[in-house]
């Protein structure tokens, strides 16, 4: 009870954009000095790593491939978060983090389609096939870009982030389903073969490279979130000043005209 | 509540408002589709219900840009916004996609058949592929409400509406088809996917416009 309490204060805190910017600051460098460390490793591991006796090298692309898709949907899981709490708690940093969420999360999943595409051209001899997986992600993506354009089309930025994330939490709502259906429709993918109830069926060998540049990419991302709200949140000020600043000007314009 | 429903209707069907065209779209959709694959009848008889099914999504969200924009020009969307009080916001939505439904996508329902006949579907395929479209097509009003309320304050918001919800109606278009056919293909089933379809409309008549609703009194 108490925790929730304690979370609860250190959440509003942070509501203060000016504490929320000096913690982000001193934040970033350890987290993008983390990431870039865990990713020298990850990525060194994964050169290290066997090649597959059926793959050969091409299996090291998805050191890359498999942590891109598992962010490309955990960062649309942080922008669902984000949602719910400019919806229910109103946070102020709630709607600067989806804004800033958004493109970051589209790259990762225009990175994963790619990688794989680029995988899947030696591996199943074409570019593209229209199989569940990759069509559950290539609509990710297009959702992604919905709420990309739609978080540009209001001029208003209140209104905007609300028009956003009620898209984002309907979305979400919608992601189980157009998964289910999807896999229903055709399936060429391999399974879920990392988190199973019945344990990994992939070798340790492979594991270890994958979950460790898995984090990289985690901290990565976290890192490029920080920043992008940081940038955010300044230019909602610059705009702020200037929007003050003309204000200023035309009213002293109108005295000089009055006098 | 019946009284906006026939008023919305009444507004739908007159001059000026979309369902004629809507249908006029629908028949150059379906018949563009031969000159693009060629006129082998047995390879439109096999495309036929996706064609359909197809071009009823497009149609229908033709008209969905003014579902609300309409209301809020002329301040009827206030008066709806005020009477939230004594009627829940999310039901007077759900009244209004309901009579959206009726004006502009009942008759593209209604025209499906003959359209079917065009690209040579058999009577079975025809049967299932109407009724598959009758109960799918509220789905897509309802999730098109979503898009609708959400640029409602836009001037073009017309494209948007289209992107934002294309994305989102996919599972609707993939257990449409898959039902309208199983009712033709021997070994697939045709009643698992039209009971999905009932669902996935049953689903959406609710998220939709309660997420509407919500969508609409942010907007002022």
């Amino acid at each position: 009870m108490s925790e929730t309490a304690n979370l609860t204060a250190r959440l509003t805190a942070l509501a203060n954009p000016t504490r929320f910017l000096a913690l982000a600051g001193n934040l970033v460098p350890w987290i993008g000095g983390a990431s870039a460390l865990v990713l020298a490793v990850g990525l060194g591991m994964a050169f290290a790593a066997p090649e597959d006796y059926q793959q050969g090298i091409t299996v090291r692309i998805m050191y890359i491939h498999v942590p891109f898709a598992w962010l490309a949907m955990f960062c649309y899981a942080v922008m669902a978060a984000s949602a719910l709490g400019t919806l229910v708690w109103r946070h102020p940093l709630a709607d600067v983090s989806l804004k800033a969420a958004a493109p970051i999360g589209a790259v990762f999943t225009a990175l994963a389609l790619v990688t794989g595409s680029i995988w899947g051209k030696p591996m199943w001899g074409t570019w593209w096939v229209w199989d569940a997986r990759l069509t559950s992600v290539l609509v990710l993506f297009l959702m992604y870009l919905g709420v990309i354009a739609l978080t540009r089309a209001l001029d208003d930025q209140s209104r905007a982030a609300r028009a956003a994330a009620i898209l984002t939490l309907v979305g979400f709502i919608n992601i189980p389903i157009i998964k289910f259906s999807v896999d229903w429709w055709n399936t060429l993918h391999q399974p879920a073969s990392v988190f199973r109830l019945d344990g990994p069926t992939i070798h340790p060998s492979f594991l270890w490279p994958l979950l460790i540049s898995a984090a990289g990419f985690t901290l990565l991302f976290l890192t490029l979130h920080l920043m992008a709200m940081r940038a955010e949140i300044w230019r909602r000020r610059v705009s702020a000043m200037r929007r003050m600043s003309a204000r200023a000007a035309e009213g002293k314009l109108a005295e000089g005209q009055a006098s | 509540m019946f009284a906006l429903y026939l008023r919305e209707v009444r507004l739908g069907v007159r001059a000026g408002g979309g369902a004629l065209t809507g249908v006029l779209f629908f028949l150059a959709v379906v018949a563009v589709i031969p000159f693009g694959v060629g006129p082998d009848l047995d390879l439109l008889a096999r495309i036929g219900p996706a064609v359909l099914w197809i071009g009823a999504l497009l149609a229908s969200l033709l008209g969905l840009e003014r579902l609300f924009q309409a209301d809020r020009e002329d301040g009827s969307l206030d008066m709806l916004l005020i009477a939230d009080g004594r009627h829940m916001l999310a039901l007077s939505v759900f009244v209004k996609c309901l009579a959206h439904w009726t004006a502009n996508v009942l008759p593209l329902v209604a025209v499906a058949p003959l359209l079917g006949l065009f690209m040579n579907v058999p009577p079975v395929g025809l049967a299932a592929a109407t009724l598959t479209l009758l109960i799918g097509t509220p789905a897509i009003t309802f999730i098109g409400a979503v898009g609708a309320a959400l640029v409602v304050a836009l001037p073009r918001g017309g494209l948007l509406v289209s992107v934002l919800i294309l994305p989102l109606s996919i599972p609707v278009l993939i257990f449409g088809v898959a039902a309208s056919r199983g009712a033709v293909a021997e070994p697939d089933p045709f009643l698992p996917p039209f009971l999905i379809l009932t669902a996935l409309t049953l689903f959406f008549a609710v998220i939709g416009p309660a997420a509407a609703a919500l969508a609409l009194r942010n907007a002022d």
